[in-house]
């Protein structure tokens, strides 16, 4: 139990933040009125956003140990607690989850006409179930989050959704739940082997056999790659993307996806150590090719809503690039471009949003040239799009620039095959720049478009907020994960163990 | 006191019968079978903590039976209130039908405390005849006639399953020279070596794989569920499984841990239940027919419980099927309210449910979750202790078959909540519910979500229940 730190400022403040948004939908099952839940959603996300803020204030940036935790007992005869806590890898993506809902919530204020009470229940749910992922201490808790959060996801993909929305939803629940079900063997087989405890920090570090290990990481890839999603397991991302409503959208892209890079970090790393080192070249050469083919692909797409997809892929791949190449530079650029694309590919689908609920078209045909029309939105959008390709000054650029940096140190050709991507980003995120800001001599007339208005204004400053800040100043959030980053690494490199050694001999 | 349940189920029986000599009146008749059914319950509670042996020590009354006895008399309850217009059924008949019912259910009370071969085999074969004549009682206004071919399937099926079950009762008695049960286990555990003793207890466990719908011996469950009125398969469907787990149990606790051809028999038998039940339910279009396979694949994971020969596999055991049958009942209840005039529900019919009765709809969406086995609902928690137990015996690659089975049996479950919850309505029929369906379907919701939120309780609940017989 040395991990744990519990802050006695604050003794409950991470359940407050993961069931007030529960109570919240609970309380709203009640209740008839749209207007109300509207506000309702958006005062309980908001409020469960201001309450995390203490989270950050009172973290304590000098160990790596879990803060803020809360242990109790849950299922005694099986040894499963209600133990949650945050350290430095997931404390940034908590503050992403309760910062990003109230601006969904903003987003589909009027995105969303039918059921808007069962819209709201389920972002709350949402909510509820994310920052429980990202907190729980406890794998059966983590594993009853993670798959709990299908339900929600699937409905608001599947109610809300466009055209294509049963196939995408019914894609995406059976992709991720049929990934994560050797993950669930994996979780019993732990808890087997680690004198009947599921508490996470119990199972990091030890010596498991070679074999074992190899068999967990394949576990772990297996449900983690999916939820990323790595190059080829991101069939499920394009489609889900597309038809996922705005606020649909964002949650995938901003916090969903990370639960997959936030997996590799949690599990695979501590758990399987030396398979994940044995294994590292191939994970690797992976995300190499999901950042050239999303770039590719993302270039060749005449959907907004598409091309922002697949340049999410490419963007994760750059993540679990980060990630594999182990070294300090590497994976702390990797945890801020979690953030960075959290935020900015979510500003990108927000903003595609907003031309949706004016056009009806998510094509890049029928959205070309509303710059003169619509001069406060596409201020907006040329910001997110610089961002996303990393333009120096912009959060995605210190990402970006540590992953390389990173990568470069592990393996040159590693990094030259990488640096193609980067530029692909810059080529597509242009393009869509380009035409929709000006288009060309064939504009369809769209002079009949009304700007932002003061909602869809306050909605995305946040985003453009921390675009900047990060860009600018990312040192106190590099302060935040540096520790927990540190010591991870230091644990990987002591438990390497013989036969891997022999193995990189071989390999190199 | 002991046998008080009982009694009071036989009453109820002739209480019925007298009504039926009456004019009959189906209001009437109605309102009589469920105070019936509430006097049962009652009796059942009254009892609860009874314990004592009964006619020469062939009926043990104890914790457990008297466990079972409630739940069984609880699901009676649930299914005579989900099923309480009986639409399918010929007003005539609706007081025979309530009389079969409760002897039914007479038979399955008895088999619980049955601990001797042939109080076993009359228990049972008095619930399952009252079944065999209930099945083909629906109206035929269709002129399909496809109860008939139920009901013919169910016994000609049912009666195979007995044979075998007698033979391995002749079995048994030749080897062993007694009927007590205990006492024929007993001498049974010297014997595991010779192929009789395995014979003998396979085929007495194969007329409770019969009744649980288990590989090999499902093959009665689509047509059935599919012939018989919503009602009838509802029943057929909960209680008389609940009673075979019971004696599953029963029986499997008395074998010697040492019987490892009888753990080998009984995971192919896993195995394959899971595979047969959960790929031939992804085709299916009708909703009880595809209730009846995904039942044979949840015998499968029952089959996982028992199978560790531990404590704790059999209270897992206990506390999966008590979950499966509120789940499954949650379903019927939606069934049977969807269906205006007691005909079939296809999948189809379920369009847009969420806008013609959004209670209905949710409860049919968490019960489906449940059964697929989505956290946070009991379904989660069931197949995880199941799991974890055989895990913990070392059997890990029956878990991962036993895992992949939950991914494959997602789909067909999901593409039911996806036309209740994501398409529009064909007809905007508001389908109407009742207070007592409303309050039924509320309670079970509530027990499916407390019940894989906080399973300490019913964990300890059922250990202590299976422990009064180890």
């Amino acid at each position: 139990m040395d991990q744990l730190l519990i802050n006695p400022n604050y003794p409950h403040i991470l359940s407050t933040l993961v069931f007030l948004p529960l109570a919240g939908a609970l309380l709203l099952l009640f209740v008839k009125n749209e207007f109300f839940a509207r506000y309702w959603a958006l005062g309980i996300t908001a409020l469960t956003a201001i309450l995390s803020i203490p989270l950050v204030s009172a973290f304590d940036t000098t160990s790596s140990k879990f803060q803020f935790v809360e242990q109790y007992k849950w299922v005694d005869s099986l040894n499963i607690q209600y133990v949650i806590g945050v350290d430095g890898i997931s404390i940034l993506l908590v503050m992403l989850t309760t910062f990003i809902m109230p601006l969904c919530v903003l987003a589909s204020w009027s995105y969303i006409k039918t059921r808007v009470q069962t819209f709201m229940i389920c972002l709350m749910i949402m909510e509820t179930a994310m920052l429980g992922v990202f907190m729980a201490l406890d794998f059966v808790l983590f594993y009853i989050l993670w798959e709990a959060m299908l339900i929600p996801m699937y409905l608001l993909i599947g109610i809300w959704g466009g055209p294509r929305k049963i196939y995408a939803s019914i894609k995406f629940f059976l992709y991720t739940l049929a990934g994560s079900i050797m993950l669930l063997v994996g979780i019993i087989w732990l808890y087997k082997t680690n004198n009947y405890s599921f508490f996470i920090p119990d199972m990091m570090w030890k010596n498991y056999s070679l074999t074992a290990q190899i068999y967990l990481f394949f576990a772990f890839f297996l449900a983690f790659a999916i939820k990323v999603p790595m190059f080829p397991f991101h069939t499920w991302l394009p489609a889900a993307h597309v038809e996922a409503p705005t606020a649909g959208s964002v949650i995938l892209a901003s916090v969903l996806l990370k639960m997959g890079t936030y997996g590799f970090l949690r599990f695979a790393l501590p758990i399987t150590p030396e398979a994940t080192t044995l294994l590292m070249p191939y994970v690797l050469w992976l995300s190499i090719a999901g950042i050239i083919y999303g770039g590719f692909t993302a270039l060749a797409q005449q959907d907004m809503k598409k091309l922002i997809a697949y340049s999410s892929v490419g963007h994760m791949g750059f993540v679990t690039l980060g990630i594999f190449v182990m070294n300090i530079e590497g994976m702390e650029g990797s945890i801020l471009q979690m953030i960075n694309h959290g935020i900015t590919t979510g500003a990108l689908f927000l903003c595609v949003g907003m031309i949706y609920e004016r056009t009806h078209s998510r094509e890049l045909r029928s959205a070309t040239g509303v710059g003169k029309y619509m001069p406060i939105y596409v201020t907006f959008l040329a910001f997110f799009s610089l961002s996303s390709f990393g333009f120096p000054g912009t959060n995605s650029f210190v990402g970006e620039f540590m992953i390389l940096a990173g990568t470069f140190k592990h393996n040159i050709s590693l990094a030259l095959a990488a640096i193609p991507g980067a530029v692909l980003a810059a080529a597509y995120m242009l393009r869509m720049l380009q035409k929709i800001v000006w288009g060309g001599t064939d504009n369809p007339d769209q002079s009949w478009l009304n700007d932002l208005n003061l909602r869809e204004i306050i909605t995305l400053c946040p985003f453009l907020f921390f675009v900047f800040w990060i860009g600018l100043g990312p040192q106190p959030f590099i302060d935040l994960i540096h520790i927990s980053v540190v010591n991870l690494l230091d644990q990987f490199h002591a438990h390497q163990g013989q036969a891997v050694a022999a193995a990189e001999l071989i390999l190199h | 006191m002991q046998f008080l349940p009982e009694l009071t189920l036989l009453g109820a029986g002739l209480v019925i019968f007298l009504v039926s000599l009456g004019k009959t009146n189906a209001d009437k008749i109605k309102t009589v079978a469920i105070c019936l059914g509430a006097a049962v319950f009652v009796a059942t509670l009254v009892s609860f903590r009874a314990q004592g042996h009964l006619f020469y020590d062939s009926y043990k009354i104890d914790l457990y039976s008297q466990v079972f006895k409630c739940l069984i008399a609880g699901a009676m309850f649930v299914v005579l209130i989900l099923g309480r217009k009986l639409k399918d059924i010929k007003n005539s008949v609706h007081p025979e039908y309530y009389l079969f019912l409760f002897i039914s259910v007479l038979g399955l009370m008895m088999l619980v405390s049955s601990v001797e071969l042939l109080a076993i085999f009359v228990a049972l074969e008095l619930s399952s005849f009252a079944v065999y004549i209930m099945v083909p009682m629906r109206d035929d206004s269709g002129n399909y006639r496809f109860q008939m071919e139920a009901g013919i399937k169910y016994l000609l099926f049912g009666v195979t399953a007995t044979g075998f079950m007698l033979f391995g009762m002749s079995y048994m008695f030749g080897l062993t020279g007694s009927t007590q049960l205990p006492v024929v286990m007993e001498k049974l555990s010297y014997m595991y070596d010779q192929p009789a003793a395995i014979i003998a207890i396979m085929m007495v466990l194969a007329g409770f794989f019969y009744k649980l719908a288990l590989f090999p011996f499902h093959f009665w469950v689509p047509d059935v569920y599919e012939g018989a009125s919503n009602e009838t398969t509802a029943f057929i469907a909960s209680v008389p499984k609940l009673a075979a787990v019971a004696l599953l149990i029963r029986i499997v606790s008395m074998v010697n841990g040492e019987g490892q051809i009888i753990v080998n028999i009984l995971m192919v038998c896993a195995v394959l239940s899971m595979f047969y039940g959960n790929l031939s339910a992804l085709v299916q279009t009708d909703v009880k027919r595809m209730l009846g396979f995904s039942g044979i694949a949840h015998a499968g994971f029952v089959l996982l419980g028992i199978l560790t020969f531990q404590l704790s596999g059999y209270a897992n055991a206990l506390y999966y099927i008590i979950g499966y049958v509120v789940m499954n009942l949650a379903c019927f209840l939606v069934i049977c309210s969807i269906s205006n005039n007691g005909e079939n529900v296809q999948i189809c019919d379920l369009n847009g449910l969420h806008k013609r009765s959004p209670l209905l709809a949710i409860t049919l969406a968490v019960a489906l979750f449940a059964l697929a086995g989505i956290p946070p609902f009991v379904g989660f928690m069931g197949k995880f202790m199941l799991l974890t137990g055989a895990l913990k015996q070392g059997y890990l690659f029956l878990v991962i078959l036993a895992a992949i089975n939950t991914a494959i049996a997602i789909f067909y479950y999901l593409s039911v909540v996806r036309v209740t919850f994501c398409s529009d309505p064909d007809n905007n029929n508001p389908v109407i519910s009742g207070i007592f369906t409303n309050t039924t379907s509320i309670v079970l919701l509530l027990i499916i979500v407390i019940m894989g939120v906080a399973p300490q309780g019913f964990i300890n609940f059922a250990t202590s229940a299976v422990q009064s017989i180890m």
